[in-house]
């Protein structure tokens, strides 16, 4: 089951290249509701207690000893179904109005998420490191060839930015951190087999952890994938740019499952595989994560570009996911396992937003934007809600998350927690000032006030129901979570514990 | 007293009696008056099976031929047959190839012919001599089929620079040999390494002055940095059937030769030329994939492409380990493939516009010539090391070895150099998807209704000739023929991409038929 839920998005976009035009987006929207109707019935059968469950384990490349290992457990239970949901959501956008040359874009939509889905489910190390670096190609293509090209800011003195420089510049970023991952998974491998065969799977690994000066440059190796993959503060430079000219329904799904790949990337294989690495590191990349907090919010109310401000909110909203799984205790991470699902509901159907207030304005910029609320109430009824998630209000399920990452990393290292509160507070300021600026205020000249298309607003509608949906009840996530966030963390918390003895 | 006659195993020499005797038929056959040029092809392709064939016959077979001079193993057969699949592309793309009906088909394969015999025969060479011997066999053709474009001064340059630069390795190459064999009395790799072992001679100057010399000289043939400079010229120059043969045979042959004489005859100081070899392999990555970077032809690009991967694959000569040999094996295979692909849509777009090998002449095709665009991006992907191709498990394979023979750093340069490599592969599929076709005439207004939705409009009107606005103003159906399309390049580009995804998700098979090479060469290491 799992297996079609892996690669049922990828054949429908194949079979997409085969139909006529008009008729590919449905054809290729099969895949992803089969992906959403199987990943629905994986949550249903899922038991709290049960560890990895759907496992398929083949022998792959025996040589190199890489199987084929998947599964699912607390941790990427819910993410899954969040790449399934948005997935469906962006294809059936993308269905609605097509894009041009339809066919490859619907390829490489289903090719995304096939290996999106294929990170979130390996249990081997090396097929892990496919999954991750198979997600550039398609998000290659989709952003340089269907990307457009953004004014930039003329007021600072910024030219227009094109898309294939601004694409080449993430793909460079993305994969100088993720190959020097692969080597650092191949060296985990060889390394801990120590002259036996060698198995690259992870809970092998993480049964046989490594002599800690090994453990502490290939931690190294695997967090600059991870942190670029996020973008957190010093490695976010690929982000601005590629922000700016992504096309939107592929931007959406992109700023909402793939930044969370890095996240779901430190749970997986950092915490359990190099216990002794994350405790020694522990401060340095809290201290990243509260500066990317800072930075992203302070950075997201200064921006005029509605795109710019979702994506600093971005990694804002992924330092306090970083900073709940480095506190390194149970709360913080389960906290960090429902913030990630909220920050994807939440930014994806901004972003769709986003997309229709542009085709208002002519332009993203919210400055010149004003009073859209106006014949526009379902939208800006839809919108309010997402902002509110957005800056985590009280009763929302963001709230909640946010909470208990909290609460987590003011018991492991309180400093960072009062720091942190800072960034909530700012996140308030830069939703307010976007909803107000795009929504409220008066409208200027030759910008027209009118209600999304009943099509795209069902789209919309559905995420913000979601979204909804989790802010009533989201003990879904946190019951399921619970148990497999523990299992991977006993061991780095074991390692704190013996140093604090020392 | 009784005379022996000298036992001829003709059955493992099988492979290079049929390539010998095909190189005659071919050449006499070639003197023919009014024997079409598919019947040479096809008769050329005929040998190369043949050869292929037997090669697969004697694969797992491991003796000595020749009184010593060859060793017939899987590792050296490896190379016959990635040389025969090379050959018969670079006979396919020649069809049409000017230079070839210049030179007439039949002179034009018997040195192909030639050249795919110096292969065979040096991978299995065990002996000084034999190794020289066929060095030059399979050197000398090359010089002359670089040239062989005789009305272009281009290709007379690189023919002569070929030849000059190339005669400098081979002096080199040779004094070295002579300083090994005064040190060590033999010609034999077995009795160098005997002499070399313990309690011999291997810390004799004249050895490792010996050693530096022979790696020079075969650095020159495998285009390793600093020795490279002639590549990116040659590779322009050549007519570019011959420079897609090149670029994957002779590599391909020099590196399982220089495999052999490193790991076999001088296996004893392996100790002192890894590092040296190791710093030739950083050299080559950091020169290659920076020189690569600024190139706007494409052969020129794959020139220092080549430069830079074969500094990877020397990595797996480094190590010194099976696992390396067997990475070295699985990356010549996969690097055969990949690289072949993306010469078929050059050498498709060359002969279709009028850019010749400019990155221009590529610029667009995503839109129009999806079935060139797929393989060229699947090779480059493939030669930037993405996941999915087969280009990936060979990295992925290469760094496993490094990391196991102690070279981790070596495996972290080998990424290091990926990265830079994006930025120019990753042009190239840039100018393949995302920017429109140049349109070569100013015939616009003809064709001004087909021209909005033909960069939106990918396989189904292919066929049509929306791509060529000259003859798309005309009769659409019959265009395909005039505008120079070959439906067998186009195929090989094809069958090369599809084979490289296919190793790319399924290695196995592969992995397995270069541990069996690798392991038979590491029996002779005992």
């Amino acid at each position: 089951m799992i297996q079609i839920l892996l690669w049922a998005p990828l054949a429908a976009g194949l079979a997409a290249c085969a139909v006529p035009r008009a008729a590919s987006g449905w054809v290729a929207l099969v895949g992803p509701l089969i992906s959403l109707a199987l990943a629905i019935a994986v949550v249903v059968q899922f038991h709290p207690s049960g560890g990895l469950q759907h496992t398929v384990d083949e022998s792959w490349i025996p040589t190199l000893g890489v199987r084929y290992q998947l599964g699912v457990d607390g941790i990427s239970l819910f993410l899954v179904l969040l790449t399934a949901v948005l997935w469906f959501a962006a294809t059936l956008w993308s269905a609605i109005n097509l894009p041009e040359r339809p066919r490859t874009w619907f390829l490489m939509f289903g090719l995304a998420e096939t290996a999106v889905l294929g990170a979130f489910l390996a249990q081997d190390l090396i097929l892990f490191v496919l999954f991750f670096d198979l997600m550039l190609i398609p998000f290659y293509f989709l952003f340089g060839s269907w990307g457009a090209e953004h004014p930039g800011r003329p007021e600072e003195g910024e030219g227009p930015i094109r898309p294939q420089p601004a694409v080449i510049k993430m793909i460079v970023y993305t994969l100088v951190g993720s190959l020097l991952m692969l080597v650092g998974a191949i060296a985990t491998g060889v390394l801990a087999a120590d002259g036996g065969p060698v198995d690259f799977s992870i809970q092998h690994l993480a049964a046989n952890p490594l002599g800690s000066g090994s453990q502490y440059w290939i931690f190294w190796f695997f967090a600059a994938a991870f942190l670029v993959k996020m973008p957190a503060f010093p490695l976010h430079g690929w982000m601005p740019d590629a922000y700016r000219v992504a096309p939107l329904p592929a931007l959406a799904i992109f700023s909402g499952v793939l930044s969370k790949v890095g996240a779901y990337g430190f749970l997986r294989i950092v915490l359990p595989i190099f216990p002794a690495a994350t405790t020694h590191f522990q401060e340095v990349i809290l201290l990243i994560a509260v500066t990317s907090i800072l930075y992203g919010s302070v950075m997201a109310f200064s921006q005029s570009s509605a795109r710019l401000i979702a994506g600093y909110s971005s990694v804002a909203q992924l330092g306090f996911i970083t900073l709940g799984i480095f506190s390194l205790r149970a709360d913080g991470a389960d906290g960090a396992v429902l913030q990630m699902v909220n920050h994807g509901l939440v930014v994806a159907p901004l972003l769709l937003i986003v997309v229709v207030l542009a085709a208002r304005a002519g332009g993203d910029d919210i400055t010149r934007m004003g009073g859209l609320a106006m014949r526009a109430p379902v939208l800006a009824a839809m919108f309010l809600i997402v902002t509110m998630a957005l800056l985590a209000i009280p009763g929302s399920s963001n709230f909640v998350g946010e909470f208990y990452i909290l609460n987590g990393i003011f018991q492991a290292k309180i400093v960072y927690a009062f720091v942190a509160a800072i960034g909530i507070a700012l996140a308030a300021y830069y939703a307010l000032r976007l909803y107000q600026q795009a929504m409220h205020n008066r409208k200027p000249e030759g910008i027209e006030s009118r209600e999304v298309g009943l099509l795209r607003g069902m789209v919309i509608a559905g995420l913000v129901a979601c979204i909804v949906a989790l802010a009533l009840w989201p003990g879904l996530i946190l019951d399921r979570a619970d148990h497999s966030v523990g299992t991977q963390l006993p061991s780095a918390q074991q390692t704190s514990t013996q140093v604090a003895e020392r | 007293m009784s005379f022996n006659a000298p036992h001829v195993d003709y059955a493992g020499l099988s492979p290079v009696i049929a390539l010998t005797a095909g190189l005659c038929i071919v050449l006499l056959v070639g003197l023919l008056p009014r024997l079409g040029r598919f019947r040479m092809a096809g008769l050329t392709i005929a040998v190369l099976a043949a050869t292929a064939g037997l090669a697969i016959w004697q694969w797992g077979s491991n003796e000595d031929l020749v009184a010593g001079a060859l060793r017939l193993d899987a590792f050296g057969l490896a190379v016959t047959l990635i040389a025969c699949l090379a050959a018969a592309i670079a006979v396919l793309f020649s069809i049409r190839e000017p230079a070839a009906e210049e030179a007439g088909h039949g002179a034009f394969y018997t040195l192909l012919l030639g050249s795919v015999l110096g292969m065979t025969l040096i991978a299995q060479a065990q002996n000084l001599i034999a190794f020289f011997v066929a060095l030059e066999l399979l050197s000398i053709p090359l010089y002359v089929l670089s040239a062989s474009a005789r009305r272009e001064e281009r290709s007379l340059e690189s023919g002569l620079k070929y030849l000059i630069i190339g005669s400098i390795g081979s002096a080199t190459l040779l004094y070295g040999f002579a300083l090994l064999y005064g040190a060590s009395g033999s010609t034999d790799f077995s009795g160098i390494a005997r002499a070399l072992g313990p309690g011999g001679n291997g810390n004799d100057t004249l050895v490792l002055i010996g050693t530096a010399m022979v790696a020079t000289g075969l650095a020159f043939k495998t285009s390793l940095a600093p020795f490279h400079q002639w590549t990116p010229d040659v590779y322009q120059g050549a007519p570019t059937p011959i420079t897609a043969f090149m670029a994957v045979a002779t590599k391909a042959a020099a590196f399982i030769a220089l495999a052999r004489l490193f790991e076999v005859a001088l296996g004893p100081i392996a100790h002192d030329w890894k590092p040296a070899l190791a710093a030739l392999a950083v050299a080559s990555i950091a020169i290659g994939n920076v020189g690569a970077l600024s190139q706007d032809s494409m052969k020129r690009l794959m020139g220092y492409s080549g430069i830079a991967q074969a500094g990877y694959m020397l990595a797996g000569v480094v190590v010194a380990t099976e696992t390396g040999l067997k990475a070295l094996v699985f990356y010549l295979a996969a690097y055969t493939l990949m690289n072949l692909a993306v010469f078929a849509v050059v050498l498709a777009r060359e002969r279709e516009t009028d850019r010749g090998d400019d990155i221009e002449a590529l610029a667009g095709i995503g839109g129009s010539r999806p079935l060139l665009a797929w393989p060229l991006t699947i090779g480059m992907l493939a030669l930037a090391g993405l996941p999915g191709t087969s280009g990936f498990m060979g990295k992925l394979f290469l760094i496993e070895a490094t990391v196991d023979g102690d070279y981790t750093w070596l495996g972290v340069v080998i990424v290091a150099g990926t990265m830079v490599s994006l930025a120019y592969y990753l042009r190239v599929v840039a100018a393949v998807w995302m920017r429109p076709e140049p349109t070569a005439t100013p015939a616009m207004p003809a064709i001004a209704g087909a021209s909005p939705d033909a960069p939106g409009d990918a396989r189904s009107e292919q066929v049509a000739g929306t791509t060529n606005p000259v003859a798309g103003a005309g009769g659409s159906a019959t265009s395909t023929k005039g505008t120079g399309r070959c439906p067998l390049i186009a195929g090989s580009a094809l069958l090369c991409g599809a084979a490289t995804v296919v190793f790319g998700v399924a290695p196995s098979p592969l992995i397995d038929w270069a541990s069996h090479a690798a392991s038979s060469l590491a029996t002779t290491l005992g």
